[in-house]
């Protein structure tokens, strides 16, 4: 009886011992590593079938060996990389005049009532916009210019930071000010050494959230505006009826931004979440 | 080179002076203090008019049940919030806002999570425009001072909930207040770590003769602290007696003299309680 007992819970890893250590092994680091290489192999593989099915026509799916060749030449010929220096380089300027723009306003909103009733209300409204849709009215401000794109940009990421901050400043439990101001610290001390480090991991999250509302506004301002530049890498391509160009920028495109996601935002977050020790 | 010689030799003493000497206790005067607020109901009475008196040096409690305005009267000396009516003296001088000469600490440490141990202890230090070396310096001793050297790098989520008011205390101490306004600062600890706390506080006061105004809920803490007890109680928020404490130091809970003088404390703000539960339900 005792011995029927004690062997019914080894009885289901004994019957498939196989699976099991798959199973075990595919929840290890490398393991996690392997299944996802594995996932993609997959879907190239089944990528290649459907082309080779001769179903659609290779200028409207091109083969993953048409792409790849693609990406060489591109790089070969040295007009992918101006591009890519071309769109990141707007990228950072938007991104920067957001970034000290929407500090500035988000700090003000979020320390003064008034500010938060009034041009609050305003940024909230305007985040609800896509904005793609500053495009024309940039165009007939700045012509059709990198300004105008660079004004697109900024007015993509400039909102999300803004309420990323105030969301912070407001969150912030107010026991910090007290303890700060009966240490000795006022006036601009009082926002640079508290209320900004206080609020530094909300502020996080609006700066990624800003971030990656940038990165789409480029993009889409670059379809429109003829210049150097990815999104234009991307139109050209459609007007040569090479979908293999296509496919390969838009591949370059998510490549960029999973690099710059984990390389700049990934670590600032886990280190900052580390710091406070917020788990999770 | 002689010349050389005797000034460093007076820069040494010096130094040496300031290390050893910190600022002892000022008298604290508190006059005709009250605090209204305007509630749902009408104008709430926080804390009726107090007038308290106290020494340089002194230990005093502040005694009651939550909503009696005591933690009201203590900010207000903090100068974090300001009275209704009347006015608060620090060493003779009426108090205008906040001061580094007296340094509030509270129940949940209001320690700085993106700032490590040092950094927090240095953070007065710092916005006073102490530099690097003497703030590194200053923030050690006092780091020692509550027993946590070793712990300078460690972040706060990293330490245990008396860790952090230790932390609390060196970075008040840091300042070199006058007087140090606790608020409840050990409520949230367990016994074991408030009896240790209360024994390095007690050290602390008797080496520095800083005054000290203490806030508790608890009656065994403040006659095992006090030099003297201030009973409040609630609804109206009022000073409704006080108690001398004289006995010896340090104090151990199991003496009969303590536990005495705690049940008769205890008995007067029962009372005190009561009575005001009643005159809140006739009203």
């Amino acid at each position: 009886m005792a011995e029927a007992i004690k062997e019914i819970p080894e009885a289901p890893a004994s019957a498939t011992p196989v699976f099991e250590r798959v199973r075990r092994w595919s929840k290890t680091a490398w393991g996690k590593w392997i299944v996802r290489v594995l996932f993609y192999m997959l879907l190239i593989v089944v990528w290649q079938l459907v082309f080779n099915s001769g179903l659609w026509q290779d200028f409207i799916l091109p083969s993953p060996l048409e792409v790849t060749n693609s990406m060489v030449t591109g790089f070969q010929g040295n007009f992918y990389l101006q591009s890519i220096l071309a769109s990141l380089q707007r990228l950072a300027i938007g991104y920067a005049i957001s970034l000290v723009l929407g500090l500035i306003l988000g700090l003000l909103i979020g320390r003064f009532n008034l500010l938060k009733e009034t041009v609050g209300s305003l940024v909230l409204g305007l985040q609800g916009l896509p904005s793609i849709c500053w495009l024309p009215l940039a165009v007939l401000w700045f012509g059709l210019n990198d300004q105008a794109i660079i004004f697109v940009v900024v007015m993509g990421a400039l909102f999300s930071i803004t309420l990323g901050v105030d969301a912070g400043v407001r969150n912030m439990p107010p026991v910090y000010l007290k303890a700060a101001r009966n240490l000795g610290t006022h006036g601009f001390a009082l926002y640079r050494d508290v209320i900004f480090p206080a609020a530094f991991p909300t502020i996080v999250s609006g700066l990624k959230q800003g971030w990656s509302f940038a990165w789409r506004s480029l993009m889409a301002g670059e379809l429109l505006y003829n210049t150097v530049s990815l999104g234009n890498l991307l139109e050209t391509g459609r007007d040569l009826l090479d979908s293999a160009q296509v496919v390969s920028v838009m591949l370059l495109i998510i490549v960029i931004g999973v690099v710059i996601d984990s390389l700049i935002f990934g670590p600032l977050e886990r280190a900052t979440r580390a710091r406070w020790g917020l788990t999770g | 080179m002689f010349l050389a010689s005797i000034l460093s030799g007076v820069t040494r003493v010096e130094q040496v002076e300031q290390r050893e000497s910190l600022k002892a206790g000022i008298p604290l005067k508190i006059a005709g203090i009250s605090k209204t607020f305007s509630g749902r109901a009408g104008l709430v009475d926080a804390l009726k008019p107090v007038d308290v008196e106290i020494k340089a040096g002194e230990f005093v409690c502040l005694l009651g049940p939550s909503g009696c305005g005591k933690s009201t009267l203590l900010s207000i000396v903090a100068g974090l919030e300001t009275p209704s009516s009347g006015s608060v003296f620090a060493n003779g001088e009426k108090i205008q806002g906040t001061g580094t000469d007296r340094v509030l600490l509270f129940q949940e440490a209001a320690l700085f999570p993106w700032l490590d141990v040092r950094q927090n202890v240095e953070f007065g230090l710092r916005q006073a425009g102490v530099h690097g070396k003497k703030r590194a310096e200053i923030a050690q001793r006092f780091i020692d001072m509550v027993h946590l050297r070793g712990f300078e790098r460690s972040y706060v989520h990293q330490l245990s909930g008396g860790m952090r008011q230790r932390v609390a205390i060196a970075r008040a101490l840091a300042l070199d207040p006058a007087v140090l306004l606790m608020d409840e600062p050990f409520g949230a600890l367990d016994a074991f770590t408030r009896d240790r706390l209360h024994a390095e506080l007690e050290t602390i006061w008797e080496e520095t003769g800083k005054t000290i105004v203490f806030v508790t809920h608890n009656v065994r803490e403040a006659v095992a602290l006090g030099d003297r007890v201030l009973v409040f109680a609630p609804r109206p928020g009022r000073v409704v007696s006080e108690f001398r404490i004289d006995l010896p130091r340090p104090r151990s809970l199991e003496d009969h003299h303590v536990a005495d003088k705690t049940a008769e404390i205890m008995a007067v703000l029962r009372v005190a309680i009561d009575e005001g539960e009643k005159e809140e339900s006739n009203g």
